[in-house]
C-alpha cells in the first residue's frame, strides 16, 4: 500500500479497501442521535398511544364476541371500531411518518452543521455513510416497530388469557417485515431528498408531499387515469374487467396499496385474492376457510418484494447523487 | 527527493465552464508549512479537495506522500489531517463525543483512542469542557477541538484551510503558536488563507494563487525580491537634502531605486538592509538627517504590488 503507484498499470479502476469501512461507526453514531432526539420520542408516544388505544378497543370487541377464532391475536391488529381505525390502518401512515422523521435531514444537516468534509476527509469512503445513515434509520424503525409489536402481544396475552399460536405468530412475524420494508422505501425517499435540496424544511415538506400524494390522491387519480386510458366503450363484462384490472395496477404503484394489500393478506387468512373475484375462481373453495401460511405468502410476495425493489431503487438514485455531490457548501 | 510528502504537477480542476484551477506545479518537503495564499475565489480550497481526493482533478497528477489521493483515497486520508474552512461539530455532542465518533471512523480502538483524546484535549486547553455539548463553545475552542481531533490519528500532514478565519485576534495568535508546535514535531504543514501577516509569521514558503494559477512561489524574501524588485525599504528622513544626495544614494551599490516622496523623504528600495551606508551617504551629502527606518519585506506589500501588476498587465 505504502509504494507509490509509478505504473500507469497501477492506475487501475479498483478502489482500495472496503467500501463499507466505519459504515458501523456511522451506524451506531445515528442509531444513538435517533432514539435520543425528541421528535423520535414524541413519535414513538404517538406511536405506543395508537397501539395501546386500538389494542384496548379491540379487546373490549372480542372479549364480547364468542371465541373460537383461530386468528384471535391477528384481530387485535385489524379489529377496528368507529371512530377508531384498527391499528394498521393507523401504521399505514405513522410508518411513512416515522421514516421520513429518520432521515429528511440525514445528508443535508450534515451541510448545515458544517460536519460533512470533515467527516469525509477521513479515512472512509461515501458508501459507507450514506449506507450506515439508511442503516441506522431502518434499524431505529424495526427497534421501535418491534417494541410496539411485541407489546400488542403481550397486551393480548394479558388480555386474552390465551397464548399466541405458532402460525399466529408466523403471520405477525411477516407482518412485521412488511412494515418494515415499507418504512424501507419511505426511509430511502427522505434520504434522497435530502440529497437533493440543501434546506432540510424542503427535503421535509417535499418528502411529506409524496407521502400526501400516495395517501390521499393516488387512489383517486388511478380510478381517472384507467378510466381516460381503457374507456368501457361497450358494456361487455371483459372490458369492465379490464379497466378494473388497470385501475388497481395503477394504485399498486403507490407503496401504501402494496402495504394494505400485504398487511390484508397476511392478517387475513381467507383472503385469496386483492381483486374482483370470479365466480369460477371459487370452484371448489370453501368459502371464509383460511389459507395456509405458506398460500397467503405467495399471495403477498409480490407485494413484498415491489417494496424492497423500490427500495433499492431510491436507494441507488441516492448514491448516485451523493457520489457526484460536490463536498464544498 | 525522499522526503517530498506532497507533490503537485500540472493540475486542473474544471466545474463545467468554470476553470477553478488552470495548471499548477508546487511540492512541500517534511517538515514545511507550506502556505497557499490568494484572494477568495483564487482556488485555494479546490486544491486543497483535490489533495485529499475528496474532489477528483480533471488533469494532472497529485502525489501525497507519494499515493495518489483518487486511487488510494483511504491511504491518504488515514495519513493526512484536514481542517477544512469552516469547522462544524455535532451541536448536541460532547466534545469528547465528537472526538469518540471521528476516532471509530478512523478504526483507533477504544482504549487507545480514549486515551488520544484525553491527551488531544488536554494539550488543547479543552480538558474541563470535554463533557460539555460542542454548542456552548467559542469559535475558538472549535478551532481547538479540531485539532484535537486532527491529532487523533497522528498525522504526517495537516492541511488547513484559512485556520484563523474569523478568529479574534488573540485567538489567532494561539492559533499560529499552536501551528509552530505542531511543526516543530515534525509534521508538515499546508494552510491556506488570505491573512498575509499571520501566513508571512509561520510559512517557510509560500505560493500565491490568482485565478486558478500560481504567480510566484519561494520563501517571502525570495517573493520580495521577485516581487519588490528589492524586498528592503529603507526609508531616510533628511532635511536640506539636495541632488548629490540622491545621487549618493543611488550609488549604493544594494539600492534598486530611490524615491524622493515630500520635501525631506527618501525611499529606497534595496535587496539588503542599507541603513549605515544610507546614513553615511546622507553625512558625506551635508544632509541633516532626522529619521531612518527600515521596513521588512511584507507579503501585504508583495501582495498588493504583484496583483497591481498582474491586473495593469490583464487590462
Amino acid at each position: 500500500m505504502q509504494r507509490p503507484n509509478t505504473m500507469p498499470a497501477a492506475r487501475g479502476r479498483a478502489r482500495e479497501g472496503s467500501p463499507w469501512t466505519g459504515m458501523w461507526a456511522v451506524v451506531a453514531k445515528d442509531m444513538a442521535d435517533h432514539l435520543s432526539s425528541a421528535r423520535m420520542l414524541i413519535l414513538e408516544l404517538l406511536i405506543l398511544a395508537t397501539a395501546v388505544g386500538t389494542v384496548y378497543v379491540a379487546l373490549q370487541n372480542l372479549r364480547q364476541s364468542p371465541g373460537n377464532d383461530p386468528f384471535i391475536f391477528l384481530r387485535l391488529f385489524t379489529t377496528a371500531q368507529e371512530p377508531l381505525p384498527a391499528f394498521v390502518g393507523f401504521l399505514s401512515f405513522l410508518v411513512p411518518l416515522v421514516a421520513i422523521t429518520l432521515a429528511f435531514d440525514a445528508v443535508n444537516g450534515e451541510f448545515s452543521q458544517r460536519t460533512l468534509s470533515r467527516v469525509l476527509s477521513q479515512p472512509i469512503y461515501r458508501d459507507a455513510l450514506l449506507a450506515g445513515k439508511f442503516l441506522a434509520g431502518l434499524f431505529t424503525l424495526a427497534l421501535v416497530l418491534a417494541a410496539i409489536w411485541l407489546l400488542i402481544i403481550g397486551l393480548g396475552i394479558l388480555g386474552l388469557g390465551v397464548p399466541p399460536s405458532g402460525e399466529e405468530v408466523a403471520r405477525l412475524l411477516l407482518f412485521l417485515l412488511v412494515s418494515i420494508f415499507y418504512g424501507g422505501v419511505w426511509l430511502a425517499l427522505a434520504l434522497l431528498f435530502s440529497i437533493v435540496f440543501r434546506q432540510s424544511a424542503t427535503a421535509a415538506l417535499a418528502s411529506i408531499a409524496v407521502w400526501l400524494f400516495f395517501m390521499v390522491f393516488w387512489s383517486i387519480l388511478a380510478g381517472l387515469l384507467a378510466r381516460a386510458i381503457m374507456p368501457v366503450d361497450s358494456p361487455t363484462v371483459q372490458a369492465v374487467l379490464d379497466q378494473v384490472a388497470l385501475t388497481q395496477a395503477l394504485e399498486r404503484i403507490s407503496p401504501n396499496t402494496l402495504f394494505v394489500e400485504a398487511t390484508i393478506g397476511l392478517l387475513y387468512p381467507s383472503t385469496r385474492s386483492f381483486g374482483l373475484v370470479l365466480p369460477v375462481q371459487l370452484q371448489r373453495a370453501v368459502l371464509g376457510a383460511p389459507l395456509p401460511l405458506g398460500e397467503s405468502v405467495m399471495l403477498i410476495w409480490p407485494h413484498l418484494t415491489g417494496l424492497i425493489a423500490a427500495t433499492i431503487v431510491l436507494f441507488a438514485v441516492a448514491y448516485v447523487l451523493f457520489q457526484r455531490q460536490e463536498i464544498r457548501a | 527527493m525522499a522526503d517530498t510528502m506532497i507533490e503537485v504537477k500540472g493540475l486542473v480542476k474544471q466545474y463545467g465552464p468554470v476553470t477553478a484551477v488552470n495548471g499548477i506545479d508546487f511540492s512541500v518537503g517534511k517538515g514545511e508549512v507550506f502556505g497557499l495564499l490568494g484572494p477568495n475565489g483564487s482556488g485555494k480550497t479546490t486544491t486543497i479537495l483535490m489533495l485529499l481526493g475528496l474532489t477528483e482533478p480533471t488533469a494532472g497528477e497529485v502525489r501525497v506522500l507519494g499515493l495518489d489521493p483518487a486511487r488510494k483515497p483511504l491511504s491518504v486520508k488515514a495519513r493526512v489531517g484536514y481542517l477544512p474552512d469552516q469547522v462544524g461539530f455535532y451541536d448536541g455532542l460532547t466534545a469528547r463525543e465528537n472526538l469518540a465518533y471521528i476516532a471509530r471512523l478512523n478504526g483507533v480502538p477504544r482504549a487507545e483512542a480514549s486515551k488520544r483524546i484525553d491527551a488531544g484535549l488536554e494539550r488543547m486547553g479543552l480538558a474541563d469542557v470535554a463533557d460539555k455539548p460542542v454548542k456552548t463553545f467559542s469559535r475558538g475552542m472549535r478551532q481547538r477541538l479540531a485539532v484535537a481531533e486532527l491529532l487523533l490519528k497522528r498525522p504526517q500532514i495537516i492541511i488547513m484551510d484559512e485556520p484563523t478565519l474569523g478568529l479574534d485576534p488573540d485567538a489567532a495568535r494561539l492559533f499560529i503558536r499552536i501551528i509552530r508546535e505542531l511543526r516543530d514535531e515534525g509534521i508538515t504543514i499546508l494552510l491556506s488563507s488570505h491573512l498575509l501577516h499571520q501566513v508571512q509569521e509561520v510559512c517557510d514558503r509560500v505560493a500565491l494563487f490568482h485565478r486558478g494559477r500560481i504567480l510566484a512561489q519561494g520563501t517571502v524574501e525570495e517573493l520580495a525580491r521577485q516581487v519588490l524588485h528589492g524586498g528592503y525599504q529603507v526609508v531616510l528622513h533628511v532635511e536640506n537634502g539636495s541632488a548629490e544626495l540622491e545621487s549618493r544614494l543611488r550609488d549604493i551599490p544594494q539600492v534598486v531605486q530611490v524615491r524622493h516622496d515630500g520635501p525631506s523623504q527618501y525611499v529606497l528600495e534595496a535587496t539588503a538592509d542599507v541603513r549605515s551606508e544610507a546614513a553615511k551617504a546622507a553625512v558625506m551629502a551635508g544632509g541633516n538627517l532626522k529619521a531612518l527606518n527600515v521596513e521588512v519585506p511584507d507579503l501585504d506589500e508583495i501582495y498588493a504590488r504583484y496583483f497591481e501588476g498582474v491586473d495593469h498587465a490583464a487590462a
